[in-house]
């Protein structure tokens, strides 16, 4: 479904963050992207949607090459990509309800964003969504009043009101504490299984991504030099990726609560 | 103990700001005779002083009995003048300040229209108001229009400039996301950029007003309209009463916009 064809990004300094990247990820599938800070991670998934404008190589999404298309083109193919942020990136000063209707601001017209006449179908989605992520309650709350893990669930509302075909989450789980971010992992990956979504996932927590996803790909300063299955990686491999270390903490199984969702759901 | 670490003790300074003693006490020792020059040079006469003092104090003792009723009729016109130009003035600067001020900031604005907005702002704020009212006045002649008019263009740009250095310090992050969606970019200004800098362009407006207002006042000096020609006649006529009373309504006018503006800026945030 998406296809990344010798994907390479010069920035403008001279630094190569990205050095002919293939990837093919198939429809559905949950990606983890690993790697240290610097290996290009962010740039990656901002050059899926052209947030960064890569330098060479093409980003195919269902049989469309989005590097060749013009601004108007553009701006409807990011509708069928949401993305979910590190910091949130919610709107602070608007409502929790703004944030999420704001997901749909590539298919209705100025005017209409600009007095928030949204179509009736389209609240009732924002409503299904907020509930879905236990929010309902909060639509009317500003952004800035949120915790952080509550913040993380409008950001997942805001893509998900997209109706995209994939994710493209940049270190969902950062500036989260170890239980939210297992929780916020959790709704993503479930989210993604009851729609059929793909998803890449920058995240930094090895033992985290392993938790929860059936591909891992290693970025290692722009390269991929690691693609495969969560269980596959040895520590060989992250001292690959990573520099050396001793790995066998990280990689030691975490047990899974499943108890948590459901207050998760509630806080 | 502490005896045998007294003579181990490391001394520490704050560097001086000009490393080079000689420069330093140079610098200080030229200032300081500069500045006694400088004062030997002014002229003051001072039988000229003694007579204005007599001058000055019935200024400031007409404050004591301020003469609202006998111009009344003239400081009212002026007055009202002097709020239409201020509040017209305000509401045209305001509108035309937003286009120019997305347009001067660097983050948002392709390179030909960041120059071309900057040029109108450096234009705007280069030229003091009494010039351009001196100008607009030659132009259009006596009377409030040219007031409206310079203080419109006063208003560019002090607004647009602290608008524009508003926009490029907003949160980044935030208009991304907005723009990931696929919005087009009024959109993204609607919703990634406005309500970021809202509260402070609310704040600025109002204090801008107040601005508008004392500008109003001085620019009747120069024929430019309002209470300040009101002001000027009173002075011309040696009506130091008429004056005094003109001087405590715009102090009480600018204090109440104070105020107002103060609380709304902290209604906002």
């Amino acid at each position: 479904m998406l296809h990344l064809n010798k994907l390479t990004k010069q920035y403008a300094t001279g630094d190569k963050a990205l050095t002919d990247v293939e990837l093919q990820i198939p429809k559905g599938q949950v990606v983890a992207l690993i790697g240290p800070s610097g290996a290009g991670k962010s740039t990656l998934i901002r050059c899926i949607n052209r947030l960064v404008e890569p330098t060479s190589g093409a980003v195919v999404l269902n049989g469309t090459e989005l590097t060749r298309l013009g601004a108007g083109a553009l701006r409807k193919a990011r509708r069928r990509m949401g993305m979910i942020f590190q910091e949130y990136a919610l709107v602070e000063r608007l409502t929790v309800m703004e944030n999420v209707l704001s997901g749909r601001l590539g298919y209705v017209g100025f005017w209409r964003s600009f007095f928030r006449w949204y179509p009736q179908s389209d609240v009732d989605e924002a409503f299904r969504l907020l509930e879905r992520v236990g929010l309902d309650h909060m639509a009317d709350k500003r952004a800035d009043e949120l915790s952080g893990g509550q913040r993380q669930r409008v950001g997942i509302a805001r893509a998900l009101i997209q109706d995209p075909e994939l994710l493209l989450v940049d270190e969902p789980t950062a500036s989260l504490d170890p239980k939210t971010s297992r929780q916020i992992m959790r709704l993503i990956c479930e989210l993604c299984a009851e729609r059929g979504l793909a998803a890449i996932i920058n995240i930094h927590d090895v033992a985290l991504a392993q938790m929860f996803v059936q591909r891992v790909v290693g970025l290692q300063l722009g390269e991929v030099v690691y693609d495969g299955p969560p269980d596959g990686l040895s520590p060989d491999i992250l001292t690959q990726i990573y520099g050396e270390e001793d790995w066998e903490a990280t990689i030691a199984k975490v047990e899974d609560d499943d108890d948590d969702l459901a207050e998760g759901a509630v806080a | 103990m502490s005896a045998v670490l007294a003579s181990e003790r490391r001394k520490w300074r704050k560097p001086p700001f000009i490393r080079n003693p000689l420069a330093r006490w140079g610098l200080i020792v030229f200032a300081l005779v500069y500045l006694v020059l400088a004062i030997g040079t002014m002229e003051v006469n001072w039988a000229r002083v003694y007579e204005g003092l007599e001058r000055g104090k019935q200024f400031i003792l007409a404050f004591s009995h301020p003469d609202f009723a006998s111009r009344w009729s003239d400081i009212s016109a002026g007055m009202i003048e002097s709020i239409i130009m201020t509040i017209t003035s305000t509401a045209a600067g305001i509108i035309i300040s937003i286009p120019i001020g997305l347009g001067a900031a660097r983050n948002i604005a392709p390179l030909p229209v960041y120059y071309l907005c900057r040029g109108i702002i450096a234009v705007s704020r280069a030229l003091h108001e009494i010039i351009v009212a001196i100008l607009l006045v030659a132009i259009f002649g006596f009377g409030p229009l040219a007031g409206f008019l310079t203080l419109s263009f006063a208003t560019i740009g002090f607004l647009a400039k602290l608008l524009a250095e508003d926009i490029e310090s907003t949160d980044r992050s935030q208009s991304e996301a907005v723009k990931a969606t696929g919005a087009s970019w009024l959109q993204w200004i609607n919703y990634g950029i406005q309500p970021q800098v809202m509260p402070r362009l609310i704040g600025l407006s109002m204090y801008r007003l107040d601005i508008n207002f004392r500008e109003s006042a001085i620019l009747g000096l120069v024929g430019a309209g309002g209470i300040g020609a009101t002001l000027n006649t009173a002075f011309d006529r040696y009506e130091f009463d008429t004056a005094a009373a003109i001087i405590v309504i715009i102090i009480v006018v600018v204090m109440a916009l104070e105020y107002l503006s103060g609380m709304i800026r902290a209604r906002l945030q």
